[in-house]
């Protein structure tokens, strides 16, 4: 963990510190640039609270044009940037370096345009994810990728990783979400990209931007799509008597031909934390627990909520709860939102792995995470996105006790790699960061790793923003994968978490 | 290489089908060595899409041909590039899936007959059907791929969940690039439950002043509608072929003027509670309709999907795709004797251009530009055979576009000129 390597220190732009500082206040509100390294504190880590290190600078540009000419002014001086958004994210993406500007958008805190005949919210990227749904919920709209720590994370973020959610299977992640962007590229170059039409024409430069993790551009303006609540949703809590039983009902529930709203699985080890933690009511004596969500029309909702019924007592459940209330829905949700900081009660210290699996491959993945717990003598607790396969292993262990942390992560690279090989890949909504970089070369060769270097330096000729992220540095593909938190003690100990 | 050579010898000497992606890499590698450009076809079905390339080869995908693999309980099938269309969408049926973006089979426009094209070719032109504006095109149904680039280097992306940002999602990059950045050798779609059943429900003699308000009212409603189009009846052309009324020749459909036709799907009892629903909520229970149940009303929305009502055209045919507020505004503005239909629920406009000139189809993506829409030539005629811009593009967009070009295919020998002269 404390020897990742980053990009190398460039000793002439931190010498240079004054001129730079001095002209970026020429460029914006002097007020608006930090540079005491009291103000840099609280800017050396993100939501990856693990490495920390401090900018050289902050900056606080206001508009497009800030942001602009900011950029070309690095671009010309040779200086590295790091944009950031709200700084929730758990893979890295937004630490700093220490001889970078880092560019927070947290002054874009503004939604621009509410447009309901388009069926679309222009806002500026600061904005947070929840507060999209709250300014449409009024006339029964909402905003649907919901990233758990939605009330926190900020849209821009959203798009630069490419944010999901517990209900990415029938909604899609923020890509399918998102109709146009203005954006900022590293030589100050302006461009509005799609707007409120679909399938903007040329090159599908929005589906490269999101997800780019900060590497290709700035995000300056978003429109996304907003949808119709649906009539009603309704959840079902069942339990199983094993864990593969209840991924046969995972993959029973798909085939039969229904798209569950939200399908999460946790583990026996998971459903006793959270259970312990928020008191859900859930069924402690079971091995594995689905919460099944169904939302539309009601007459659909009744009629595939009993076929999951049945689905589910053909895999023999050993108990079925269906929500006769959002509020008793919610207390459902509560448990499972509930995992990190149950888990931080159970162990001075976890860690958070986020693979991806295809589906008829959890009880295999499970199994082989259950064979490395014993072999590491580390407790670990599941839980699963069973509906697009993204899997969260919790490991817990005590980072004052040297050996364990050593252990935590062989073991956690271990199951990183266990995914890929079952046909999975490495992360499905955290992003790859400096967290994943190195184990970027167990899903792709080099062919396949320098197309993506090219296509950076295509947009980014010098490799000045957001450098060090996502590409492997070190040629051995072996480090870490995972969040780490101390002591429960995360960045965000109150943010919901996956 | 001579004992290579045989994928090259072929039925035209100017067409090479490689037979597996090996085989691409080789030609393309060959090619980017001699700095010769190549013309990358699936079977060729839409290749007349974009502008006209005088290549001196052209590297057919058809023979990349097959399922991979076929996972109905983990929603995706992988594909060799070249594989059919069609047989896709037999093999999903099987398992009552289907490509739910709706590939638009182009042969009608182009031929007159049914011609569904490959994989790659949707992949590569990500033109799709009636149902996109509620569950995406096909840019949000690729998981992953395989593909040559312009080096002859052989790269992949992406994967077969739906949840992945290993990387950058490249899969939705190559989409709609018209074969100018890699040539693909295999896609991996996410498939998804076919509706059980289908309903359309039209209101007839609505004109384009009201129409597009039904439309985004339907669609604003959670009643699921899936399909939201208008067929107006107006203007009238005696030199376009656009002809509704012999498009759809169905036993439950009045023929007394325009169409506005709303469609519904998922199970029967779901379907006659949100139709009702919908007629309350719309308020047309005075107004002239038709109902037609499944058969008809997948006969229906095929016709829609695939352009049937232009098959027998001579005129040039161009799609606007503009936010679905301008659209009646737009529509006040373009000339008076272009025959068109409303698709997404306003949000496309399929136009044919009678006797159209250069200088006017400029002069109308200026219109388009102006209400922050775009419009593309789909379908040349002898009258106007040739467009400078085919796609519409601003500077900033293209000096962008022309840097990724340059990362997959520095000498330019894939496809150069189909999008864009210089890219």
């Amino acid at each position: 963990m404390t020897n990742l390597r980053m990009p190398k220190i460039d000793r002439k732009v931190i010498s240079k510190k004054d001129i730079i500082v001095k002209n970026l206040k020429k460029i914006i509100n002097p007020e608006h640039v930090l540079d005491h390294q009291d103000e840099l504190k609280p800017f050396e880590t993100d939501g990856l609270s693990a490495y920390k290190q401090k900018p050289l600078i902050v900056v606080f540009p206001e508009n497009t044009k800030e942001v602009s000419k900011i950029l070309a002014y690095c671009n010309e001086e040779r200086i590295k940037v790091v944009p950031r958004g709200a700084g929730t994210g758990l893979s890295g993406g937004a630490l700093p370096l220490a001889d970078c500007v880092l560019m927070s958008l947290g002054k874009f805190n503004k939604i621009l345009e509410i447009d309901y005949k388009n069926r679309c919210v222009v806002a500026q990227p600061g904005v947070t994810n929840l507060s999209i749904t709250k300014v449409v919920q009024n006339k029964n709209f909402y905003y649907a990728p919901d990233p758990s720590s939605q009330i926190a994370c900020s849209i821009g973020g959203n798009v630069a990783e490419n944010s999901g959610g517990v209900h990415s299977l029938k909604y899609g992640t923020t890509t399918n979400n998102l109709l146009g962007v203005e954006v900022v590229f590293m030589d100050g170059t302006i461009s509005k990209l799609g707007g409120k039409t679909f399938d903007s024409e040329g090159y599908d430069l929005i589906g490269l931007i999101t997800g780019s993790e900060g590497l290709l551009c700035v995000i300056t303006e978003v429109t996304v799509k907003i949808l119709k609540k649906p009539q009603v949703i309704k959840a079902a809590l069942i339990g199983f008597p094993t864990i593969e039983d209840g991924g046969n009902c995972v993959s029973q529930i798909i085939s039969s031909g229904i798209i569950p709203a939200g399908m999460e699985m946790m583990d026996k080890e998971l459903i006793h934390a959270t259970d312990n933690f928020v008191k859900a009511g859930y069924p402690r004596d079971a091995e594995s627990m689905l919460i099944v969500e169904l939302d539309g029309a009601e007459i659909d909702v009744l009629e595939l909520m009993e076929r999951v019924n049945k689905i589910a007592k053909a895999n023999k459940a050993t108990s079925i709860k269906i929500s006769k209330s959002d509020k008793e829905r919610l207390k459902f949700w509560a448990g499972r939102k509930a995992a990190f900081p149950a888990c931080g009660d159970m162990a001075p210290d976890y860690y958070c792995m986020d693979g991806t699996i295809p589906r008829r491959k959890l009880a295999e993945v499970l199994k082989e995470i259950k064979r490395l717990s014993k072999k590491y003598n580390l407790p670990v607790a599941n839980a699963f996105h069973a509906g697009d396969g993204n899997l969260h292993p919790l490991i817990m262990y005590d980072s004052n006790d040297k050996e364990a942390l050593a252990k935590t992560e062989k073991f956690g690279e271990e199951i990183l790699k266990y995914c890929v090989k079952v046909g999975g890949v490495l992360t499905g909504e955290h992003g790859v960061g400096i967290e994943k970089r190195e184990l970027m070369c167990e899903m792709f060769n080099n062919n396949d790793i320098q197309q993506q270097i090219k296509i950076k330096k295509a947009l980014d000729v010098s490799s000045l923003l957001n450098p060090g992220k996502v590409y492997p540095i070190l040629h051995k593909c072996a480090e870490e994968g995972r969040v780490h938190i101390h002591g429960g003690k995360t960045k965000f100990p109150n943010i919901p978490r996956f | 290489m001579e004992e290579k050579q045989n994928f090259l010898t072929s039925r035209d000497s100017n067409l090479l089908y490689p037979e597996n992606e090996k085989e691409v890499s080789e030609i393309i590698k060959k090619f980017y060595k001699s700095n010769i450009p190549l013309e990358i076809i699936g079977s060729g079905s839409k290749r007349k899409i974009g502008k006209p390339l005088q290549c001196g080869k052209i590297l057919s995908l058809s023979k990349l041909d097959g399922i991979v693999e076929y996972q109905p309980e983990e929603l995706y099938i992988k594909v060799k590039a070249g594989t059919k269309i069609d047989k896709i969408e037999n093999e999903l049926k099987k398992n009552k899936q289907q490509l739910v973006f709706e590939p638009i089979d182009f042969g009608y426009l182009f031929t007159g007959k049914s011609n569904c094209g490959t994989a790659a070719g949707q992949v590569a032109c990500n033109i799709s059907g009636p149902r996109r504006f509620k569950v995406g095109s096909t840019r949000d149904h690729i998981l992953g791929f395989r593909a040559v680039n312009g080096r002859g280097d052989i790269i992949k992306s992406g994967g077969t969940v739906v949840k992945n940002v290993t990387g950058y999602d490249l899969s939705k990059l190559i989409c709609n690039s018209f074969g100018t950045l890699a040539a693909l050798t295999e896609i991996t779609f996410k498939v998804l439950p076919a509706p059980e059943d289908s309903k359309t429900l039209v209101i007839h003699n609505l004109g384009i002043e009201s129409a597009p308000e039904y439309l985004e009212k339907a669609i604003s409603s959670s009643n699921e509608v899936s399909g939201a189009s208008f067929l107006p009846v107006d203007p009238v052309c005696k030199k376009c072929k656009m002809n509704i009324k012999n498009t759809f020749k169905l036993n439950d459909l009045k023929y007394t003027g325009s169409l506005t036709a709303l469609r519904l799907e998922g199970s029967k009892k779901s379907i006659e509670k949100r139709v009702e629903n919908l007629k309350r909520e719309l308020k047309i229970q005075k107004l002239d309709t038709s109902e037609l149940e499944t058969l008809q009303s997948e006969i229906f929305w095929k016709k829609i999907q695939n352009l049937e009502f232009f098959s027998s055209t001579k005129n040039n045919i161009f799609r606007i795709v503009i936010p679905p507020s301008e659209c009646i505004n737009l529509i006040y503005e373009l000339p008076l004797n272009f025959k068109y239909f409303l698709d997404w629920g306003g949000a496309v406009i399929w136009m044919e251009g009678c006797e159209i000139s250069e200088q006017k189809f400029e002069s109308i993506r200026k219109k388009v530009v102006k209400h922050k829409g775009y419009v593309s030539m789909i379908k040349y005629s002898d009258h106007l055979p040739y467009v400078e811009d085919v796609f519409t593009i601003d500077s900033v967009r293209f000096n962008i576009s022309q840097n990724i070009k340059k990362s997959f295919d520095p000498k330019r020998i894939l496809n150069p000129g189909k999008m864009y002269t210089g890219i």
